[in-house]
């Protein structure tokens, strides 16, 4: 498996006092998107957390592009080529949706071409362009939540539930604007509730629940078997999606 | 018994019990085993400081706030029976009705400022406290008519506490009004002391801890944060004011000075933080040893950089001006090398 | 599922409401310049004592900038900073007494190179005592407030100390350069030159911060940083580092604030820093934590109002700030402009 993009072994992660990472197991193919799948509160945001660095791992190790980068900072991190989108979308709301952008691009000054890309994929960005991100509606903050990850190349997205209450109009535009960026070539850890999306985007799976890492396999399994949903998280997605 | 009359929070160390009993029987015994005029000076500072310092480590120690304002509430005790003494003449009521009413002034002024700083963020409250206690320093100077300006105030209190009432002599010693005065502050300080003991030791108290150990859990477990917090600020503010009350007594003087200077203020946080912050018996080491360094530490001072004179630097850096320096830096190297103080210490060397 | 989506955009629409919320602390002080002009009456004295009142605004606003900074960055709140403003004010004044014929002799080029060499040397060794100040004092206490306090009490203490054993124990009187001194004559009121001066640097400095955090991608990561230095990190930069800056700058400021009030007194004392402190504290208070515009309106109110009411009831003068606090922590418990806190 020397085409993975990130592997992590044994991980476990504290907050407080709380265990809520119990070795966790996972890995991330180059150029796919993987799913990171289970019920609410097994641990899905607190591992790509721990992967960014902003929860310290207690022990296990994080191997991303063949390097150990458990105990890295963020900044050197996201640096080295990883995108973060957390589930609060993290937009500067202060700040102009072109601060915003400005911002994303950390190594330079912002790309032309690859503005153009995220205009093409999120139209309102650019009638709100100099607007403060603060009074953008919830769909369109989450697209700059997103375009924010595209202004830089990226080798792995970590990406939080980015079809979290919105609208299904907005939700396939996102979906086209992930597809997109794995069309780029980039390397998605994806964190999603929405089975049709997950469905959609997914090309492997991975299912938590209590701090571990319970199942792995190709996405189309686990969308074509119910009681393997069911099993697994509980419900069967089949009547969601 | 014993346990029951220290709310069941025995000093948990032998050296510690040791050291606490040494201070209590010399404390009581201080006008027998230390005649003089400067050695029951040192030992009536020591009791009211001990009481001082407890009632503000209730704060910064166990509810985990800091307030700046603490010698304000200290110097409304003393100016209350000041004010009390000058209007309404040389009486015990007059003392009564002073203490009283600098402890509820100051209790009110707590809650007001508490209601207004905790409510958003604790450390408002540093910010706040620091404006206003510096806003009434200047203000207790200002109104001169009233307070006496910068030259405070002197009184006359009940002839019985006073040197000129003699009534015989024990020990050799002659007794006099004066330790008559002592004893009345060493009985207060010690029933004080006992009851902030008590409060400590409460549930009241431990909701205290708990919500200096995580503010967010003990608002979730549904304790009303700011409620406790409030009320651990009127508590400690009565308790100030009530030490500052016995201080006034005792010296038949206030000033801006003795009683609210910023100084004093950093003496109480020195004290707290070498005793060691929420517990109480650090309140009786920190103002011990406080006390004593300040009376006598600062002669040696004197003396070592007379020693050191004609060398470079050094006798600037020890002049005994300089005092408050050497504090600060003992105070920083205390916070990062010895937060927990010497009761800490000594509990955990056990 | 194709890319282009088929919404119209729209935007959620301010209030009219709203938008006066927004702008309400802007429109504060105008309001108490005129609230001012119709209690005092007299033209002149009211026109003086705006003028004072924005030169003793704009001196605080100096000071507590930083300061406001450095606790929306990193959440450090820094009771010593009031050592900076004292320590600037030695340095720089020390600089001015030791080049008396450039104070001396009536050319404004000679005497302004004077003070601008003077702020310079104040706020190197500022913003140097600063940079010291972080390591030493500050970084060990990260995300300890209680500790924080303490320890920054303690290094305040400290500083001042040795400026006593530097400078000696007394407060060093000073004459501004000779052509900052007196008054213009303007409508009937006389005002101070150096007042001018105060204001019109202070309104400069002011522009020059706010065009470094809106136009500077140094500045975009600070305002962003107060938002949500997580985010920050985690699109790659090194909050750490941007930090230290704002705090060595913070300092720098701080030491020209001292030089500034030292000129406006004519007196400085090693303790001057730790009585600024207050004012500044309560202007950050009332601008609200984090926020640059915030503490700049908050200085001005606080400015204007201790001018005008030692005007008209000196005794009050003292607790009008206090009050001033008051009413605006009644109006908004987290201060005029709060920075919104991501989390």
């Amino acid at each position: 498996m020397s085409d993975d993009v990130l592997r992590i072994e044994g991980l476990h992660t504290d907050i407080a006092q709380y265990h809520i990472l119990e070795g966790v197991d996972l890995s991330v193919p180059r150029g796919a998107v993987t799913m990171l799948l289970g019920r609410n509160g097994v641990g899905k945001t607190t591992t790509l957390r721990t992967i960014m660095g902003h929860w310290a791992a207690k022990s296990g190790s994080i191997t991303y592009d063949g390097q150990d980068i458990t105990a890295w900072p963020t900044p050197a991190r996201a640096r080295a080529g990883i995108g973060f989108v957390p589930e609060d979308m993290g937009i500067f709301t202060d700040l102009t949706v072109e601060e915003n952008m400005v911002l994303a691009a950390a190594s330079g000054p912002l790309d032309a071409t690859r503005l153009e890309t995220v205009f093409a994929a999120f139209p309102p960005l650019r009638t709100f362009w100099k607007s403060e991100a603060g009074n953008l509606s919830g769909g369109q903050k989450q697209m700059l939540s997103i375009a924010r990850a595209m202004a830089e190349e990226r080798k792995l997205y970590l990406i939080d539930e980015p079809t979290k209450g919105l609208a299904p109009a907005i939700v396939s535009t996102m979906a086209g604007a992930l597809r997109e960026l794995k069309r780029a070539g980039a390397s998605i850890l994806l964190v999603e509730q929405n089975f049709a999306v997950a469905k959609a985007l997914g090309d492997h799976a991975a299912v938590m629940d209590d701090g571990r890492i319970v199942w792995t396999g190709a996405m189309a399994e686990l969308a074509a078997d119910a009681g393997l949903q069911e099993r697994l998280m509980g419900l069967s997605m089949e009547v969601t999606g | 018994m014993l346990t029951a009359i220290l709310s069941g929070d025995t000093p948990r160390s032998r050296i510690l019990t040791v050291l606490l009993l040494a201070v209590l029987v010399c404390l009581a015994a201080a006008p027998f085993l230390f005649p003089g005029v400067r050695a029951l000076e040192t030992a009536a500072t020591i009791c009211i400081f001990i009481v001082l310092v407890a009632s503000y480590d209730l704060l910064l120690g166990y509810t985990g706030i800091v307030s700046f304002a603490h010698t304000m509430f200290f110097g409304l005790g003393a100016y209350g029976v000041a004010l009390a003494s000058t209007h309404l003449g040389r009486s015990w009521g007059a003392l009564l009705v002073g203490t009283a009413s600098g402890a509820v002034a100051a209790a009110v002024l707590a809650l007001l400022i508490g209601l207004f700083s905790l409510r958003v963020r604790a450390i408002f409250f540093a910010m706040i406290t620091l404006a206003v206690a510096s806003a009434v320093a200047v203000l207790v100077s200002q109104l001169f008519e009233i307070t006496g300006g910068e030259d405070g105030l002197t009184y006359q209190i009940p002839r019985a506490l006073t040197p000129a009432f003699r009534f015989g002599e024990l020990f050799g010693v002659n007794l006099n009004g004066r330790i008559i005065n002592y004893y009345l502050v060493f009985a207060a300080s010690l029933v004080l002391f006992l009851l902030l003991l008590r409060i400590v030791n409460s549930p009241f108290g431990r909701v205290l801890q708990a919500i200096r150990e995580n503010d967010f859990r003990a608002e979730a477990i549904g304790y009303r944060v700011v409620w406790y917090r409030t009320a651990a600020t009127c508590l400690s503010a009565a308790v100030a004011a009530l030490a500052g009350s016995l201080y006034a007594i005792w010296l038949r003087y206030v000033g801006p000075d003795t009683t609210l200077s910023f100084e004093i203020m950093l003496d109480i946080l020195l004290m707290v933080v070498i005793g060691g912050m929420g517990t109480m018996y650090g309140a009786v080491l920190g103002a011990v040893i406080f006390v004593l360094a300040q009376n006598y530490l600062q002669s040696l001072m004197g003396v070592a950089a007379g020693a050191a004179e004609g060398l470079p630097v050094l006798p600037l850096l020890l002049d005994p001006n300089r005092w408050l320096m050497w504090l600060g830096i003992l105070f920083i190297l205390s916070v990062y090398f010895f937060p927990t103080g010497i009761v800490g210490r000594l509990r955990s060397g056990r | 599922m194709t890319a282009a989506p088929d919404h119209a955009p729209t935007m959620t629409r301010l209030s009219a409401a709203d938008r006066l919320a927004k702008a309400a602390p802007f429109l504060l002080v105008p309001v108490l310049i005129l609230a001012g002009f119709l209690a005092i009456g007299t033209t002149s004295s009211w026109l003086t004592l705006t003028v004072s009142g924005l030169a003793m605004g704009m001196m605080i606003f100096v000071m507590a900038s930083g300061l406001t900074l450095v606790f929306g960055l990193m959440d450090v709140i820094n009771f010593g900073h009031g050592a900076f403003v004292s320590l600037g004010a030695f340095v720089g004044i020390s600089v001015l007494l030791a080049l008396p014929g450039w104070t001396a002799e009536p050319s404004l080029a000679l005497n302004l190179a004077a003070v601008l060499l003077a702020i310079a040397c104040a706020m190197v060794l500022t913003g140097l005592s600063g940079w010291a100040f972080e390591r030493v004092i500050v970084r060990p206490v990260y995300g300890a407030h209680l500790k924080q306090i303490l320890v920054t009490v303690g290094g305040l203490i400290v500083i001042e100390q040795l400026i006593h054993v530097i400078w000696g124990p007394d407060e060093i009187f000073l004459n501004r350069p000779e052509t900052l001194q007196g008054a213009v004559t303007f409508a009937g009121a006389a005002l101070e030159k150096y007042r001018i001066l105060a204001v019109v640097f202070g309104l400069a400095i002011f522009l020059a911060m706010r065009l470094i955090l809106r136009r500077t991608k140094i500045g975009l990561i600070v305002r962003a940083g107060v938002q949500n230095g997580q985010m920050v990190e985690s699109l790659g930069y090194r909050l750490r580092l941007v930090f230290i800056g704002v705090f060595v700058a913070g300092s720098a400021l701080a030491g020209l604030g001292g030089v500034m009030w030292g000129l406006y007194q004519e007196v400085i004392t090693a303790g001057m820093g730790e009585r600024m402190m207050i004012l500044v504290f309560i202007v950050v208070i009332i601008g609200g934590l984090g926020s640059v515009e915030g503490a700049f309106i908050g200085a001005l109110l606080v400015g204007l109002m201790q001018n005008y009411i030692a005007f008209l009831e000196p005794k009050l003068a003292l607790i009008s700030n206090i009050g001033l606090m008051t009413a605006i922590l009644m109006w908004r418990p987290q201060g005029m402009m709060p920075v919104v806190k991501a989390k």
